[in-house]
Order: structure tokens, then sequence, then C-alpha cells
């Protein structure tokens, strides 16, 4: 980097000649040096990197915006930051395996990446019908615990992002309570393997119902808490009303889905138009605002909390009647041999079945082995199955060539197409609201990039 | 219904294929297809979607290869040089306004239609789900890009560019978006190097991944 001998040598801000004009390096600390030497220049039109380290991008996102004063021109969106080659490693690991890792994509919304590829792997398998009741109901409780903890993740830290600090604190605090749920359920908070083609991975806990049932109550009583702080807040609604507009035709033609299309007014929801996992026996309503800006996504979110409890305590009535029922397809060509069992070392095989396999039966320890390390063979064919996941439509391409492993695993991440849409939004509004709009967005790096 | 000769035959069962093979699975042949071209009845609102697009669109015979239904979906694979008439077709006369991107798929094995283009489309008015397939070769990897039709599709264009090598024409600006800018190779394509080294460990050395047999 050269620095001409007139000038003040800043540490933190300083500047060289390129062809395409002065480039300006701003680290942080002292700015008075920029802004004199940006005074002196003739031109209007500033170039600006924002991200990929930057604490109101969501994670690894990087913007370049051009600006004429504070009025963004033009903006485009990097990302790749945050790639790990997941669709790839899938393709090397058995159709069970591939859960582990599809799970890591989106990672503030692990069960429905994980619900939506166990929809495709058992449609590809014929088996979706067999699906026993419980484990479907069991999915639908998760994906609405997961729903509402994504949701307050999209809320604490939009709002903070926006300077509002008190949300993020309660947000937070009620999505702990979901991941408790999750932990006392799988075993773990995040990325939990869960959901297995076939069923969910073990039953629920004993006194698991009562346990839901009163956290859906902790939960309707403390979400008055951010309502109170926000709805009608005049800052608040001057920050995001009219702010990052996006209307019906500009989100069909870019793809958009979730929340940033029913703020438009249309209840696309596909929990409603095309059920999955027997969203059609629920009763919950579609919530949609008719602003098409920051603030009807917002009120969204926070209507859809309701929505979500409302289902999981449906969740809860049906799980209550099917006590002891199984939570895996009966097909032992398929199940995995045990269910996992809690023990005093943590998470593990049962001990009733390495007494058998390990005891008394041969061939089912050959079986165990088998369908453990090889895995299962799916027919040769491809799926594209969808999944109302808390950003919009979660979509999996599963293709197989009739072996134990995914031949191609492609997510249709709803991330990653919604995030397209910041420049039609944010060009020709005001810098400070390109933050609102990508927060309204909602977007997960590790969705975008994979 | 048909099968397509489109994937690799498979040899033997836990990767031995040497005289060290004393299971007997060694000797075992898989021959895996895909699901080929269905005939009408198609069932469902599929023929009503096939009626409605022959209709609409006098070049059908010409320009769908074939139709392939499966697992209660529908598959058009379309010629390429037909792709974006197609696509205008789909979008404004059969109402399919969505276009859910673009997935690559690469079959090494299918000489000359190596590799295939995958668009889910999403039709909200109609509440329907169609899907079409385009197959191209490896050596000339050209088909045009939705972009014009349906602008969601550009970001999606530009991941099946990086990770499959299928260029786009007419893409706005087709560049690598999740690899780095100067990356070679497309790494999703199956003959891919996985590279890496091997590692040795307490004297014990285990191989590079591409040397493994669970990678194989």
């Amino acid at each position: 980097m050269s620095q001409s001998s007139d000038q003040v040598t800043d540490p933190y801000a300083s500047s060289r000649e390129t062809t395409e004009g002065k480039v300006f390096s701003v680290t942080g600390g002292d700015w008075d040096s920029l802004v004199t030497e940006i005074g002196a220049t003739k031109e209007e039109r500033v170039v600006v990197n924002m991200g990929p380290q930057h604490p109101s991008t969501h994670g690894v996102l990087r913007l370049v915006l051009e600006l004429e004063g504070e009025t963004i021109t033009e903006l485009r969106a990097g990302i790749g930051y945050l790639h790990t080659g997941i669709e790839k490693n899938a393709e090397y690991r058995n159709w069970t395996q591939g859960v582990t890792f599809v799970t890591r994509m989106d990672y503030l919304a692990p069960l429905f990446n994980e619900t939506a590829y166990c929809l495709g792997v058992e449609k590809l398998l014929g088996i979706t019908n067999d699906v026993p009741e419980k484990a479907t109901v069991i999915r639908v409780m998760m994906m609405e615990f997961n729903r509402i903890a994504s949701h307050m993740v999209a809320l604490g830290t939009g709002a903070l992002e926006l300077g509002a600090l008190s949300p993020m604190i309660f947000c937070f605090r009620e999505r702990e309570k979901c991941l408790d749920i999750f932990e006392m359920i799988s075993g773990l908070r995040m990325n939990m393997a869960y959901v297995r083609p076939g069923g969910v991975a073990q039953d629920l806990p004993p006194n698991a119902i009562s346990k839901i049932r009163e956290t859906v109550r902790e939960l309707r009583r403390d979400f008055k808490d951010n309502d109170s702080i926000l709805i009608g807040n005049s800052i608040w609604m001057g920050r995001t009303a009219g702010v990052g507009y996006l209307d019906l035709a500009g989100c069909t033609t870019l793809g958009i889905t979730g929340p940033v299309l029913r703020s438009t007014g249309m209840p696309w929801d596909l929990r409603k138009v095309q059920p999955y996992c027997g969203y059609e026996n629920y009763e919950f309503d579609v919530v949609t605002a008719d602003t098409c800006d920051v603030y009807g996504r917002f009120l969204i979110r926070m209507n859809e909390l309701e929505q979500s409890l409302r289902i999981i305590e449906q969740c809860a009535d049906k799980l209550e009647k099917l006590e002891g029922a199984p939570v895996m397809v009966a097909d032992k060509k398929i199940a995995w041999p045990s269910q996992l069992a809690l023990g005093g070392d943590g998470l593990g095989n049962s001990l009733d079945h390495i007494r058998e396999i390990m005891g008394s039966s041969m061939e089912s320890l050959i079986h165990h082995f088998k369908l453990v390390t090889e895995g299962f063979r799916v027919p040769a064919g491809q799926v594209y199955t969808a999944v109302e996941s808390p950003r919009g439509e979660l979509g999996v391409h599963l293709v197989s060539d009739g072996g134990t492993r995914p031949y191609r695993l492609h997510f249709r991440e709803p991330s990653f197409n919604n995030l397209q849409s910041t420049s039609a939004m944010c060009e020709g509004s005001l810098i400070a609201d390109v933050v609102a709009a990508v927060a309204s967005i909602d977007p997960v790096m590790g969705g975008v990039d994979r | 219904m048909t099968k397509e000769k489109d994937l690799a035959i498979g040899h033997g069962l836990f990767g031995t294929s040497d005289t060290g093979d004393t299971s007997g699975f060694g000797g075992l042949v898989r021959i895996p297809a895909h699901p080929g071209s269905t005939e009408r009845p198609y069932g469902g609102y599929f023929d009503d979607v096939a009626d409605d697009l022959e209709r609409a669109y006098p070049d059908f015979a010409d320009a769908i290869e074939r139709v392939v239904v499966d697992r209660g979906e529908l598959t058009l694979h379309v010629k390429r040089e037909k792709l974006t008439e197609v696509a205008l077709v789909l979008r404004d006369k059969l109402r399919f306004e969505m276009c859910l991107g673009v997935s690559g798929v690469h079959y090494p094995n299918e000489t000359g239609r190596e590799l295939h283009a995958v668009y889910p489309l999403l039709s909200m008015t109609k509440n329907q789900r169609i899907r079409l397939e385009v197959s191209i070769p490896e050596s000339d990897p050209h088909l045009p890009s939705l972009v014009e039709v349906w602008a969601g599709n550009n970001w999606n264009e530009r991941e099946a560019f990086d990770m499959f090598g299928i260029i786009f024409d007419g893409h706005p600006g087709l560049t690598r978006i999740l690899m780095p800018d100067d990356w070679r190779g497309h790494p999703q394509r199956k003959d891919y190097p996985l590279g890496g080294i091997p590692v040795e460990y307490k004297g014990a050395t285990v191989p590079p991944p591409n040397e493994r047999r669970s990678y194989r």
C-alpha cells in the first residue's frame, strides 16, 4: 500500500490510488483524516464495502454499496464466505448420515432442513404413508418450536441492529426455552439430526408433554413483553414503516417466499396450500400484511408465533393419545435396529439391543452392522419436496442412482433466493435502511452458502 | 414404463474387487436406471398441464423430448434450443409464475448428455408444480439463460455455473458465486478430484480422501 508523503499517516484510515479512483481503507479508530481527505475530492460517488465482517449483516454477507451522499444508487450482495460444500459431502455419506449434514445448513432452522430432506428420502423410497403418525406429530411440533426459535433470532437481532437493545434480551430468553425443549427431546440444542428417514431418532422422554404445555404457557405470557415494546412504537415505526418495499410482482419474479411474500398480502404458506406432515389436520391461520415493507414482515413474524403455539398445543393433544406408539417405520430394512436410549454416559444404543446382538442373535448383529455401515438402498429417481421454513420455501432436490448414498442433493434455500431482493429493496433508499431491509429478509448465511 | 440407461453399473459390495473377496459379494452386478418416458394418461393435473401446453405451444412435439411422471411428479424434458420459448409459454400462458432455481446434475455415463439442468416450477395461481429438465453434452455446456424470464434465477444460474460449469448464454453477469473467483474446476462434477494428502498418525497412515474406499 503506497502512502504519499505529504499526508498524515493514519494506521486505521489509509488511502491509495487505483485505476478506479482513490480507495480508502477504514478499519475503525480515528475517522478525522478520512473525512478531511474525502472532503478534498470532487467526486460525489462513493463505493462502500459493507461486510463480510459486519455486525448488522447476519453473518458473513458482503454488501457493495454505491452511494451518492447517503442515497444508495447501486447495491450488490457478495456471498460464498461460508460455503462448506455440504451438498458435495453428502454424496459420500449414506442416506441416514445425510441428516447430520443438512441440519448444519440453515443453522437457525435445523429441524426444517432435516424434515425436508427426510420427506424427500421417504418419497424416493415410497414410504411416505408408512411413517408412523407419532413421528409425524413430533416432527410438526419440533418444527413449530423451531419456527419460534428462529423468529426470535430474526426479531431480536433485527431490533438490535436498528438500535433497540431490550427486544434482543427478551427474544433470546424465549429462544432459550425452545432450545431447552430440543435438548429434552433430542439431547441437543442445535444441529440435532433428530429427524431420520422413516421417522425420528427416538421417542419423547417421560413427562415431555407436561413440560411442553408449561413452556407454551410461559411463551404466550412472555411474548407480550416484546409486543409492548415494539408494536406501535414511534421510533420503531419510523425505522421500519415504508422501508424495504417489495411488491407481489417483484416477489414472484425474484422467487421470494416466506414472510417477505406474505407481507404483500399473498396468503402463500405451504403448510396450508400444499400440506405435508399432516398440516391439513391442524387449525391455524396464515398471517399476512399488506404493507410490503419491513414493518409488515416484522408484524407477520410476531403474529406467526401465536399460530405456532396453537399448532404445538394441538400436537400435545395428539401426542397424549399416542402414548407408546412407534416413532419409526416398521420396515426393518430401513429403520435402524434399535431406538437410542439415554444412559448414564450419554446417548447410545439401548442396553436391551446390545444384549441381544452381542449375546443371543448373530443375525441381528450382522443386520445392524450392514444397516449402520452401508445403509439402505434407495430406488433410482429424482424428487423435489418443499416445506415452509421460517424464511420461505425450503426445497430439496434429491437424485438417487439406486445406491446407498445420494447421487445429488440440492437445497433450494429460501435465504439464498430472498437475499437477491436486497438490491430491489434498497436501491434509492438511505444507507441506514439497508440494515432494516436485510434484517427483514432474515438471511442465514449457513443456508445461503451451504 | 421403460427404463433409461444413464447410470453407472455397480459391481460388487464393500469395494472389494481383487482376490481378497471372501464374501462372494464381489461378484454382484447392479444395473440401476432412472424411470423412462411415461405414456398418457399421466394422472392428476399433469394431463391438464400437458394439454394446455400443447394448445398454447404448437411446437410441443418437437420441443419436449419426453415426459416422465414418477413418484407423483411431472418432468418435461426440453430441448435446449426451445428452453426459452417453453419457459415463456409456461410463465405467460400456463401461469407458472415462479421458478425455484436450477439444480445441476452430472451423469458422466450418459454420453452426449452428461450435464442436466433441472428447473422446479411453481404456479401459485393454480397451485401446481412441474419440473423442466434439459440435458447437454459436457463438450458444449451451453444453455440459454432464463434470467430474462424469471429474474430470480440469476444467482441460481451462477451457482450451477460455479458448481457444474454449465454456461448460461445471455446471463447478465455469469461469475462464480460460492467458490473464490480464481477457483479452477467445477466442484460438484462427479469427476472433480477430491484431493487431500495422506495423514500419518502414530505410525499408521490414513490415505487421502480420493483413495479411501468410502469415497470411491
